[in-house]
């Protein structure tokens, strides 16, 4: 069976070809970054239009890398949120409007839940088995948008069991490499100026509520850092810069995986997938790593290109649910900014 | 209980500008609470200060006094959120913008003249843009926990932010 994804609910313009939900055939993301490179960096993210220019070459290239063309698929998957509406809506209108020239089922797909799926793709860079994996397993979806742990039963059985308060994790580290001067996005480079930091200089609170919830809440350790840097001076050696990122690093990963191994322990489920851009992370696979080792947990993350928003995970989401037949009319389908996650079977 | 200083220095309007102090976020979202329980339709926010200083703390508070009840977490990633309370909010954040332009692409007319509140976060960003009658609260951080709210009324209307202490003259 042959499902088009594509994704369009932030930044990225994505299609995919997907056979059987887990092999992919193409997987082709215009990012808008490059777009707008030559305007002098930061994206002007609304711009709805960029989806709108670059979907339908997008399209053409997903199939074409697959070989196949729109008369041979069996159905069209499409997120429908969370994300920024007038960008949801390029891609629902674009399929929309296949699913009705082709007559083919049309899945709306969350966000988040393509996110968990991302670890049941092939990839030739994906080092687990992933045909072994099967719920149920807790999922963590960390990203510049979410970040979200759920407890997945089943295909399409959902128990939402903490998620962020306020700042997602990727914007806090968005937010602290400003801070800092180091740049956007802030992910990968505050990973990177890490290495070189000692772990022990500062002590940052960790990211979590004081409650019992499952919680995150990563605003309060910004501040934390912007106090520090308001009370020591923004230092200008490239040693205390790294000592500040390595602690930051630290107490904000150090909350997902106290959080996460408690949804552990808490559901008694042996498995652990994690998803999302900051998934990708090398401080948080290695300490995810160790814990689930020492915890005789397995532990599944998909390669940086899955990690990041693509189309592949939403052709997959679909699959599935064609596959359980939760296909609605799709006249009734609708772009949801807060669209929450649902359970479907 | 608030100062009547505009009067003294503008002669305009009562109740026109305050300055608070708060020594926890539950106390800068209890004004919030205050603020959002007083706004109507049209109603726009214009929230400045820094990073950590209580922007996004003091949109959950206003937006629960105007009947929200689901969780408010910030907007940076999706620029807009939009929740449903007793009248709608808007709930936008700049964060991520540069230019003028990007701001204008954001449609933010249709909101800002729509049937609800809008509350911006950022709002420096666009300030050639602030329509005339707004409020405006600028969030300063004092020390770890403490910060200073400035708020100024600008809506045209008398809006009370009753049952906090802490109040100190603007002057």
């Amino acid at each position: 069976m042959l499902v088009l994804g594509i994704e369009t609910s932030c930044d990225e313009t994505a299609a995919s070809v997907v056979e059987d939900g887990r092999r992919m055939l193409s997987n082709v993301v215009s990012s808008q970054i490059d777009i707008h490179r030559k305007y002098g960096g930061v994206v002007p993210e609304l711009a709805s239009r960029k989806h709108l220019e670059t979907i339908n070459f997008v399209i053409e290239q997903a199939l074409s890398q697959a070989g196949c063309s729109f008369k041979e698929l069996d159905g069209i998957a499409v997120t429908n949120g969370p994300g920024l509406v007038a960008s949801l809506l390029i891609g629902l209108a674009n399929a929309k409007a296949i699913a009705y020239a082709f007559e083919l089922p049309l899945i709306g797909v969350n966000h988040i839940e393509g996110h968990i799926f991302s670890n049941f793709l092939k990839h030739p860079k994906n080092k687990f088995k992933t045909e072994k994996l099967l719920p149920p397993f807790i999922a963590l979806v960390v990203s510049g948008g979410h970040s979200d742990l759920v407890f997945v039963e089943d295909y399409g059985k959902y128990e939402l069991l903490g998620r962020t308060r306020d700042d997602a994790v990727g914007e806090s580290f968005d937010k602290v490499a400003k801070l800092l001067h180091l740049g956007y996005p802030g992910g990968p480079i505050i990973d990177e100026i890490s290495r070189k930091g000692n772990a022990e200089a500062i002590k940052f609170p960790l990211a979590h509520m004081k409650d019992d919830s499952l919680d995150f809440s990563f605003s309060g350790l910004k501040t934390a850092v912007v106090n520090f840097v308001k009370n020591h001076k923004l230092p200008t050696e490239s040693q205390s810069i790294a000592d500040i990122a390595v602690c930051f690093q630290r107490a904000a990963i150090k909350a997902l995986v106290e959080n996460t191994f408690c949804a552990i322990e808490e559901k008694k489920t042996k498995k652990l997938v994690l998803g999302g851009g900051v998934a990708s992370n090398s401080h948080l696979r290695d300490v995810f790593k160790n814990r689930a080792e020492k915890n005789g947990i397995e532990l599944y993350y998909p390669p940086p290109a899955l990690c990041t928003d693509n189309a592949v995970m939403i052709g997959c989401v679909g699959y599935y649910k064609m596959d359980y037949s939760v296909v609605r009319p799709f006249k009734s389908l609708e772009a949801e900014a807060n669209l929450e996650l649902e359970s479907w079977n | 209980m608030s100062f009547d200083i505009s009067v003294n220095r503008f002669g305009i309007m009562k109740n026109r500008g305050w300055v608070k102090f708060t020594k926890s976020e539950e106390e800068t979202r209890k004004i919030g609470r205050a603020i959002g329980k007083g706004l109507l339709p049209g109603d726009i926010i214009c929230l400045v200060g820094e990073l950590g200083s209580g922007k996004t703390t003091i949109t959950q508070g206003i937006a629960q006094g105007l009947g929200v009840r689901g969780s408010v977490s910030s907007a940076t990633f999706k620029l807009i959120n939009e929740y449903k309370g007793r009248i709608p909010v808007y709930h936008f954040d700049l964060f991520r913008l540069d230019k003028l332009s990007e701001v204008e692409e954001l449609g933010y007319r249709e909101y800002f003249y729509n049937q609800g509140v809008t509350i911006i976060e950022w709002a420096e960003k666009m300030r050639p843009l602030w329509p005339e009658k707004r409020m405006e609260i600028e969030l300063k951080i004092i020390s770890e926990n403490n910060r200073e709210i400035k708020i100024t009324n600008l809506i045209g209307r008398e809006i009370s932010l009753s049952g906090n202490s802490g109040n100190r003259d603007i002057n």
